[in-house]
């Protein structure tokens, strides 16, 4: 919880602006006449990113932003304005075009979020605490203890980024919700040499808290211990074979998998247009028995958490896919009345300058009942996949794709050699299907998931438990 | 009262200057951007923006920090902002590579200096004229046999103006216009759907191909998809059709990134003045085009932009630098960039091409792309067409392509059928072996 209460943030955004709140109130209420749903929303952003790297700091940045959109929703239509400044006229300005929307159209105004005395995360300011030179002295360490490890090290990068949100929302009967959000995350990047040739590793951790606990020595000693092995590992791997094999996937941020394989296609706009490989299958089997997928924004800390969303849902865990039936997907408030369905606070933005849109939060599929080990114990010949990439997905075809980027080959039951290149491509209707065995490993990752959707990034969260699929494809460039 | 943003720049940089910085560089730009998006003939969304950007960047010797703000523009906050600035800057490390560009080799330049170059077409469409034309190429796609369902159709309008100055001296202020048009097609049903889309962007509006052209290459993208296979594993000739041509030499012009050689983390940074590509290829860039999606005067630190060619028969003539790495490498800056990129075509068109590789692969669509910088490593998921005795035999998808960089650059051979379409552009590409993931 937080020690002093931060005075900045208990103050309106719109107030301190200078914005007189009963005449924009008003004009909110005179935009949203006969329209279903709407609101105002002003956020407040300051950022801090320090970057070490090849031995020196390359960036140290300071950023506050704030603007406000306001939006007019009637029916299935949509209008958006936003500025980089809160002031009257701007907002005046901005409920004359987004009310264009609205053009002959007579609505019911939605009902309202609940209210929520949930908090899920401090009200601090991480970009306060450490003081500017105590992280240049923390990203030196790193930088020093890193190069001291090994002489195969041969570069370091490591990032210390903090960001402070104020967000607030006025609806058209004048009821504001307020939500105050720190986020942190830091990064290293080890390099290691052999022969001539190099590779490197990748960790992070963050959540949405200060720093503390991500920064003390021990936790960012072992996360470079950990930078330096998969560099080492992957200097050693050989090339993957290609073809179709079972993959024994580990837990934690793997489960940028569901993400990627189920996540986007049960997001409900996609789905309420008919356009995702998920639609109209409610009700129908899309994974194994035992598979169940949830999202849940209402977790303590976490990087993908929110207390409200950015229409001012709060949040709570839903429940996607149950013993491998589909019963849900995940809602703004605009897919949740065109479906019937109620939003759980799926309902995000980038920022102020864009419309909000179903996205998911913490996303994860619970554990079961089997040891890692039984699971390659009883592969004949596969690949197990200690830690995925990034990935991408198609919703419409449902083709998901991902590298992996530590990866080791199965054979006869035992983990053999590293291997490099190794991609899986699947379908995501079908790939969950051959969930042969989950395990009783569920983690959620360190804090280091960004999501990207029709140009819009948020901070999402994944996590799993081991699982063993059957019959993916694995891309590599040997054949055989 | 409303002061000119060059103003505010200048006095920026005079209380940077005051509050002790050696250097300082300050930015702003603003923009006003209009988009609508209809979907199934009607209006879904429609939106305006205006952006609005501050930034200071100050020297302190060898020292520096940044700030991006709103309160720049508030005379009352910017002087707190400076000071903090300056604290920031004086608590940082030294780098000895970091700084303004060299005040002998930038170039000044004005809204009138760019005229010549047309980059700001006035036209202000509004919403009613973009939500007509939204419309106009959804139906193009829409009316495409095989066609069932569409993403929408949009158009977007906007005009925006920078200006950056240095403490130097150097004063840069440009506009610019952008109109795009695309839309997003979904063919098939009951369980089986494929999706994909065409768009096109120009400064000038009138540059923009029909509505209804842009929407029928969409429809057809997304029907020929249809039907698709999987394929077996193999290794076989691919060749990656021009509409992605350019995802296989983008790595390229990462690995010539200066920043990236200089901290050694480039599949190239041995390979200067050697032979990449085979003897021939050409790659060229051309900041000056009339009209050019990319055009402009100056680079992001002012140095005068000129044509270049980055490939010259198939040799890597030189890295792209800014001031940085540039001393980092021990080379002067020139400015030379990424702006309006061609390969050069080869002979052959695309039917003869696939003659020649008689049995293989046309991709046509690439994503989930993966790359090892250091190692030129690449991997894709990808769908296209499996070709049999030189002609197309029948789609395939769920499949990826893998490859080592380096070896693709080597053996790659352009087709004839180079098409300026976007800023950046390359005929199809033929690579006589490349890995096939498959069933």
């Amino acid at each position: 919880m937080s020690a002093a209460p931060n005075l900045l943030s208990a103050i309106s955004l719109l107030e301190q602006r200078g914005v007189d709140a009963r005449r924009v109130h008003a004009r909110l209420a005179d935009a949203l006449a006969g329209a279903d749903d709407g609101e105002i929303y002003a956020e407040r952003t300051e950022t801090e990113w320090l970057q070490f790297d090849d031995g020196r700091l390359k960036d140290a940045d300071r950023s506050a932003t704030e603007g406000f959109g306001l939006r007019v929703v009637a029916g299935e239509v949509v209008g958006y304005a936003h500025a980089a400044r809160i002031d009257e006229a701007a907002i005046n300005r901005a409920a004359a075009s987004a009310a264009q929307a609205r053009a002959g159209y007579h609505g019911v105004a939605a009902e309202p979020p609940r209210r929520t005395n949930a908090q899920l995360y401090p009200d601090v300011d991480p970009n306060a605490d450490p003081a500017f030179a105590d992280k240049i002295s923390l990203l030196q360490a790193i930088d020093a203890y890193a190069r001291d490890l090994d002489p195969s090290v041969v570069q370091v990068s490591a990032s210390l980024t903090s960001e402070y949100k104020i967000v607030e929302i006025v609806r058209g009967d004048g009821a504001a919700i307020h939500d105050v959000r720190p986020l942190v995350r830091l990064s290293i990047q080890v390099t290691s040499e052999k022969d001539g040739r190099r590779d490197t590793g990748l960790v992070g951790a963050g959540g949405r808290a200060s720093f503390g606990e991500w920064i003390a020595p021990e936790a960012w000693r072992a996360q470079v211990d950990e930078a330096l092995r998969i560099a080492r590992v992957r200097l050693k791997a050989r090339p993957c074979p290609a073809g179709e094999m079972d993959v024994v996937i580990g837990p934690g941020w793997n489960g940028v998998l569901l993400h990627e394989a189920v996540g986007h296609g049960l997001e409900g706009d996609f789905n309420r247009k008919g356009s995702s490989a998920f639609s109209g299958r409610i009700g129908q089997r899309v994974a194994a028995p035992g598979v169940t997928v949830f999202d849940d924004g209402s977790i303590h800390q976490r990087r993908g958490s929110l207390t409200v969303d950015d229409e001012g849902t709060p949040t709570e865990r839903s429940i996607l896919i149950e013993d491998g039936i589909l019963v849900s997907y995940m809602h703004d408030r605009l897919s949740a009345r065109l479906m019937g369905a109620a939003p759980k606070g799926n309902g995000r933005r980038q920022s102020f300058a864009h419309m909000p849109m179903p996205r998911m939060t913490n996303t994860g599929m619970l554990g079961g009942d089997v040891e890692r080990q039984e699971m390659i114990a009883s592969t004949k010949r596969g690949l197990y996949c200690a830690s995925l990439g990034g990935g991408q997905v198609d919703i419409t075809s449902g083709k998901f794709v991902f590298e992996c980027t530590e990866a080791y080959l199965i054979e006869d039951g035992k983990i053999t050699v590293p291997v490099k290149g190794a991609t899986l491509i699947g379908n995501g209707p079908s790939a969950l299907t051959r969930a042969t065995m989950i395990g009783n490993d569920f983690s959620f990752d360190p804090g280091i998931g960004n999501c990207g959707k029709n140009s819009q990034t948020v901070p999402v969260g994944v996590g799993q438990p081991s699982l063993k699929l059957a019959g993916l494809t694995v891309g590599g460039t040997e054949l055989g | 009262m409303d002061i000119a943003p060059e103003d505010q720049l200048h006095d920026l940089i005079a209380a940077a200057r005051r509050a002790g910085a050696d250097a300082a560089e300050a930015h702003t730009g603003r923009s006003i951007q209009t988009k609508v998006a209809v979907r199934l003939g009607k209006l879904e969304t429609v939106q305006r923006e205006e952006p609005e950007g501050w930034s200071l960047r100050v020297w302190v010797g060898a020292r520096s920090a940044s700030l991006a703000s709103i309160d720049f523009s508030d005379r009352t906050k910017r002087d707190a902002l400076v000071e903090r600035a300056l604290t920031m800057a004086r608590l940082a490390p030294e780098d000895p590579h970091s700084g303004l560009a060299p005040a002998d080799l930038v170039r000044s330049i004005s809204v009138e200096d760019e005229a010549p170059l047309q980059l700001f077409d006035p036209t202000e469409p509004r919403a009613a004229n973009l939500e007509e034309i939204a419309r106009t190429v959804e139906a193009a796609a829409l009316a495409v046999k095989g066609v069932t369902n569409s993403y929408g159709g949009e158009a977007t309008s906007s005009h925006s103006h920078q200006w950056r100055l240095t403490s130097d001296g150097f004063v840069g202020c440009s506009r610019r216009s952008w109109f795009s048009l695309s839309t997003s097609a979904i063919a098939g049903e009951n369980g089986v759907m494929e999706v994909d889309g065409y768009g096109r962007g120009a400064p000038w509006r009138e540059d923009l191909p029909a509505a209804e052209q842009i929407g029928a290459e969409a429809g057809r993208r997304a029907v020929d998809r249809l039907g698709a296979r999987k394929l077996a594993t193999t290794r076989a000739p691919v060749i990656f059709e021009r509409r992605l041509s350019m995802a296989i030499l983008r790595p390229y012009l990462s690995a010539i990134n200066g920043g990236s050689v200089a901290r050694g983390s480039s599949f190239l940074k041995h390979r200067l003045g050697e032979r990449v590509f085979a003897p021939g290829i050409r790659v060229m860039d051309d900041p000056t085009l009339v009209r050019g999606l990319a055009s402009r005067l100056v680079n992001s630190e002012g140095l005068p932009a000129k044509p270049w060619v980055l490939v010259d028969d198939g040799v890597l003539t030189g890295w792209i630098t800014d001031v940085a790495s540039a001393r980092q490498l021990g080379l002067t800056p020139n400015g030379l960039g990424v702006t309006n990129l061609t390969m050069e075509p080869g002979a052959d068109n695309l039917e003869t091409l696939m003659a020649q590789a008689g049995t293989g692969l046309l991709v046509t669509n690439l994503f989930g792309p993966s790359l090892n910088p250091q190692t030129g490593d690449w991997s894709a998921g990808a769908s296209g067409v499996w070709f049999e005795k030189g002609g197309p035999a029948y789609p395939v998808n769920e499949i990826t392509v893998a490859g080592c960089l380096p070896d693709f650059y080597a053996r790659l051979i352009p087709g004839s059928d180079l098409v300026i379409e976007a800023s950046t552009n390359a005929p199809s590409l033929l690579i006589d072996a490349v890995s096939i993931a498959g069933a």
